[in-house]
């Protein structure tokens, strides 16, 4: 057995907040009760789409109890969370756009006085086609949704291409061209989101939430409220769970803080688990063409995907998640020259944005299944066709994704190995089978936001005399782990026990910015930012002991809450705390900072903002299905998964977040999805705004997942970790998809894959059909010429050669949209 | 429309009565509509009883009556007259951490941590009658709460394992429980032990 070279990364930890949220002590946003609390609820929209002829809160505010209410008027002020989609009011000042859309506000006393004076609010609506799903949106230019945005009923139209595809058409021995469609899902916390708005009598304003970027509400607040950002001071509280759902700055925040601030009182909200569903920024359905050259040694020639997303009534994430859905198909199999066509409609449905995965799972699915078919049909093995045409480490894609560490043949390896896949599969009964796919992720995205050029990611250190060590940031834990990331990272550095540090996050009073807990940024920036910070503390220490010990600083050891010297590891030295001592006494109070900025992206093309990253994982996934021929109905029984982290700061975590993402994965694949009623009297309505109807898996779904960790350490790693929170999530719909092919030979090219569409297929195979299910034709989208990037394979340098004006939507500054300089 | 905007409306007469809650006996005055849910944590202040749904959909809100696990959202507070209730606060006592709570801490089963005190309740109800469940009883004892974090992998493991440890059992966590299947052929993933 091997010592690990580190101390606390690598080893097991329990969470630093593992024991506040075993004894139920952990303080989520309803949890707070502030004395004189005003309680707040919001009046939705019965209507998916109207004008907003006349909102009368009289009635409602003369209701016993009720102290306050708002509208649309009280806050004019249009807020979204990327600069280029300014598309949200906080209450909505003349329009609705889906059934959910908040209209008016009141605060009352209790809870249920607040509820029975929604009742009283007046609402008139002027009712006006509702767009229900892609194909309307296409068809139907108006009424816009919008009055921005590219054209109609068009959010945003994107068009790029990487290297000569059509030449790598020509090259190719065979052309595949598929159509798949991915149904969008939720991420169905189980905290309700709730905020707390607190305005005081010094004019400044606090809001507790359950949010995953604090700081995007601080600035939401700011411009909504008019109120200087230095007034206004944000806390995350730990979020019950966020999946990307909490990461909107959200209407009911803006609310809450307005109605503190006209009655002086504190005023808190928590949706309803039905207003969950309607605030949503779930995952996007998504319809996909995929048209792909390979060599008949499955070696791709070119490649070429279209997407369409539907956003629902607003933009959100919208546009980030559209460039999504196009960029990380390179990082995997390597694509000489790739061409991509993405757009996004509004409908009058529940806004979609991040789920984890924001926008790639839905393409990686896509981009599996087709290759399981292409090497079903070269007669090629698809895990030796993968491993034979990775991307190398260290290497440029031809969109200009700048690929570090990259462990995929091992994961590849591990999965085949364990499973038995060589032996088993095309040999199991019929009705059983296995199925893989590979995948990879982001570790935070090359650029934030909004544009600056600011760190990502602030840690600052204060070390007290007492040997106390107090970590500052502003990321938020959302059940990740992240608080804790930080805790190991710096007793890594200063040799102390994790669970003698203290951790206070997500202030924007107390702590330093980070961007938030999204894009599975955290652990590599905030991870960086800490580091950085304890090593300068630890050089202080260094310098202070190696004074007092009369020693050179290279023989300073700081571990086991020791400082000593190497040389005489038993007898030297003093305790941690009385080397904090010395260097004050040397130095001064004793307080550092450190923060992350994430290396340059290679692209300098328009749109390059989406897919730079400093580091990408891996994963590879096999499960096994065992279906039902007559039925269609299957299980799940095992599922074998190998991640490459790059660096496990903790396994327990790790495998905790590889066993959650293939969970969600698997509900994804096999029953989760926002269903519609559309068309009854022109509206379109949820189906089933429930925990109870939106089927999730239970206890008694989830399969045994057998785990492999990975450890290809990245350079721009903290340790050399990379992100495990949602990259294995991405290989489970497509390794289910393939799994069904091989155990009774039908494909299912969309997801959720039902038992109604295994049943369909099987019969369709029983009566000589071709046996698949899924999306007959793909709509005529108005894309763009394509802007033409030289890859770096032809000599290019990132810029685009020919870039196309932008349509009309695309005239905002925006990170995602400038050309980085 | 009452005089006082900050008077409750009149029907609301509130209801009085007593029951234990962990071990102590309590008086409480509430809305005689109030679930158990809502009088555990707005006129008891014991909030780590949670809720995702109020629909009786999720189980978060699993509380032990009497030492059966209820959903307080469906149970009123009236019911609860003479009864014994316990909630995630009582389970941990001066002597530490109750065998579930530790074995959720220390397997990680707890991520987000706004499902595990239903959970905990669940599972301690399921030990309480039997003390040795096979993973197929787990898998139904807690088929009615949900957890979006987890997968539930964790927390089938820390229930076998704290179940072990209230039989008396010396078990330590498995070695793929801690770092999954393991890679120690490699060298990449040294194994260590606390």
């Amino acid at each position: 057995m091997k010592r690990p070279r580190t101390r606390v990364v690598g080893r097991p930890y329990p969470k630093v907040d593992a024991a506040a949220k075993v004894t139920g002590q952990t303080k989520f946003a309803d949890d707070l009760f502030l004395p004189r609390m005003l309680h707040c609820k919001l009046l939705r929209s019965k209507v998916a789409h109207a004008k907003l002829l006349r909102v009368d809160v009289s009635k409602a505010l003369a209701m016993p109890g009720v102290i306050a209410a708002a509208t649309g008027r009280d806050l004019p002020i249009a807020f979204g969370i990327l600069p280029v989609s300014q598309d949200e009011h906080a209450l909505a000042p003349d329009r609705v756009r889906y059934v959910g859309d908040p209209i008016a506000a009141v605060a009352a006393v209790d809870e249920d006085a607040a509820f029975a004076a929604l009742d009283a609010i007046d609402v008139e609506y002027e009712p006006l086609p509702a767009i229900g799903s892609i194909d309307d949106a296409v068809a139907s230019p108006e009424p816009r949704i919008h009055d921005y945005g590219d054209a109609g009923n068009f959010h945003k139209l994107v068009a790029m291409e990487f290297g000569d595809t059509e030449k790598g058409f020509e090259e190719a021995d065979r052309v595949y061209d598929d159509l798949f469609f991915y149904e969008g899902s939720t991420h169905l916390p189980l905290e309700q989101h709730a905020a707390v708005g607190d305005f005081g009598p010094d004019g400044k304003l606090t809001v507790w939430s359950s949010t995953q970027t604090p700081h995007y509400v601080h600035r939401a607040l700011a411009k909504v409220l008019q109120m200087p950002a230095a007034r206004i001071r944000v806390i995350a509280t730990p979020n019950g769970g966020g999946f990307g759902g909490k990461s909107d700055p959200f209407n009911h925040e803006i609310v809450v803080a307005h109605l503190s601030r006209v009655t002086g009182r504190p005023v808190k909200i928590c949706l309803t688990r039905e207003e969950v569903f309607y605030c949503h920024r779930g995952r996007h359905p998504t319809l996909m063409r995929v048209r792909t050259g390979v060599k008949r040694d499955g070696a791709i020639t070119a490649m070429h995907f279209q997407t369409v997303l539907d956003g629902g009534g607003y933009g959100s994430y919208g546009v980030a998640s559209t460039y999504y859905t196009g960029a990380l198909q390179t990082v995997t199999y390597r694509v000489p020259a790739y061409r991509f066509e993405g757009a996004r409609v509004f409908t009058n449905k529940p806004p979609c944005g991040p789920k984890r995965g924001h926008g790639t799972p839905q393409p990686r699915y896509a981009l599996e299944a087709q290759i399981d078919k292409i090497a079903c049909d070269l007669g090629l093995d698809p895990a030796e066709m993968r491993k034979a045409h990775l991307v190398p480490p260290n290497s440029l894609t031809a969109n200009f994704l700048r690929v570090g560490s990259m462990g995929l043949a091992a994961c590849i390896d591990k999965v085949v190995e364990a499973s038995g896949w060589r032996e088993r599969r095309g040999k199991l009964p019929f009705g059983r089978g296995l199925g893989l796919a590979c995948s990879s992720y982001i570790c935070g995205a090359g650029l934030p936001i909004y544009w600056n050029s600011m760190p990502q990611s602030g840690v600052q250190l204060k070390l007290d005399r007492g040997g106390g060590v107090t970590v500052f940031c502003g990321s938020i834990d959302i059940g990740q782990g992240s608080d804790s990331v930080l805790a190991y990272v710096v007793a890594e550095v200063l040799g102390i026990d994790p669970f003698d540090i203290r951790v206070v996050t997500a202030d924007t009073d107390l702590t330093p910015v980070d961007l938030g807990s999204y894009s599975s940024r955290v652990t590599l920036m905030t991870g960086n930012a800490a580091l950085q910070a304890a090593e300068r503390a630890r050089e202080l220490l260094v310098e202070a002991v190696a004074a007092k010990l009369g020693i050179p600083k290279t023989r300073v050891a700081l571990a086991e809450g020791r400082a000593f010297d190497v040389e005489e590891p038993g007898d030297s030295g003093m305790p941690f705390a009385d080397a904090v001592a010395l260097a004050e006494a040397k130095f001064g109070t004793i307080g550092t900072v450190g923060s992350y900025t994430p290396p340059p992206s290679a692209g300098r093309y328009r749109g390059a903002g989406v897919g730079p990253s400093p580091a990408y994982s891996y994963s590879a996934a096999i499960v096994e299905v065992d279906v039902d021929p007559e039925t269609g109905i299957y299980t799940v029984p095992k599922v074998w998964i190998a991640h490459d982290v790059g660096k496990c700061i903790n396994p327990v975590l790790v495998v905790g977040q590889v066993e959650g993402s293939v969970y969600m994965g698997l509900g994804e694949a096999m029953m989760e999805e926002m269903a519609y009623r559309s068309g009854v009297n022109g509206n379109v309505v949820h189906k089933m705004p429930s925990l109870l109807e939106y089927k999730s898996p239970t206890t008694k779904e989830m399969s045994e997942v057998v785990t492999f960790l990975v450890e290809d350490p990245d350079p721009n790693g903290p340790f050399g970790a990379k992100e495990v929170g949602q990259g294995p999530l991405l290989p489970i719909p497509p390794a289910v998809a393939n799994a069904l092919y091989d155990a009774v030979g039908v494909r299912v090219d969309e997801i959720p894959a039902t038992p109604e569409k295994v049943h369909a297929a099987l019969k369709l195979a029983r009566t000589g059909k071709t046996p698949r299910v899924g999306p007959a034709r793909f709509p005529d989208i108005p894309y763009p010429p394509s802007m033409r990037v030289l890859t770096p394979e032809e000599g290019g340098d990132g810029k685009a050669v020919h870039q196309p004006p932008t349509g009309a939507g695309g005239v905002r500054r925006d990170v995602i949209e400038t050309v980085p300089p | 429309m009452a005089d006082d905007p900050n008077s409750p409306p009149p029907e609301r007469a509130k209801a009085h009565l007593g029951f234990v809650v962990n071990g102590e006996p309590v008086e409480v005055a509430f809305a005689p509509h109030k679930t158990l849910l809502e009088v555990l944590r707005e006129d008891l202040g014991l909030t780590g009883t949670k809720h995702g749904c109020e629909l009786g959909e999720c189980g978060t809100c699993a509380v032990l009556v009497d030492g059966r696990p209820v959903l307080s959202c469906l149970y009123l507070g009236l019911e609860c007259e003479g009864r014994s209730v316990e909630t995630v606060e009582g389970m941990a006592n001066a002597a530490g951490l109750h065998p579930l709570q530790k074995a959720f801490a220390d397997l990680g089963a707890a991520q987000c941590g706004y499902c595990t005190p239903g959970f905990l309740l669940t599972a301690r109800a399921l030990l309480d009658s039997n003390p040795r469940p096979t993973l197929p009883e787990i898998r139904e004892a807690l088929a009615g709460n949900l957890c979006r974090c987890t997968g539930y992998v964790k927390i089938f493991e820390a229930v076998e394992l704290a179940a072990a440890w209230m039989r008396g059992e010396e078990t330590q966590p498995r070695t793929e429980t801690l770092y999954g299947t393991s890679f120690d052929e490699s060298g990449l993933l040294p194994v260590v032990r606390s």
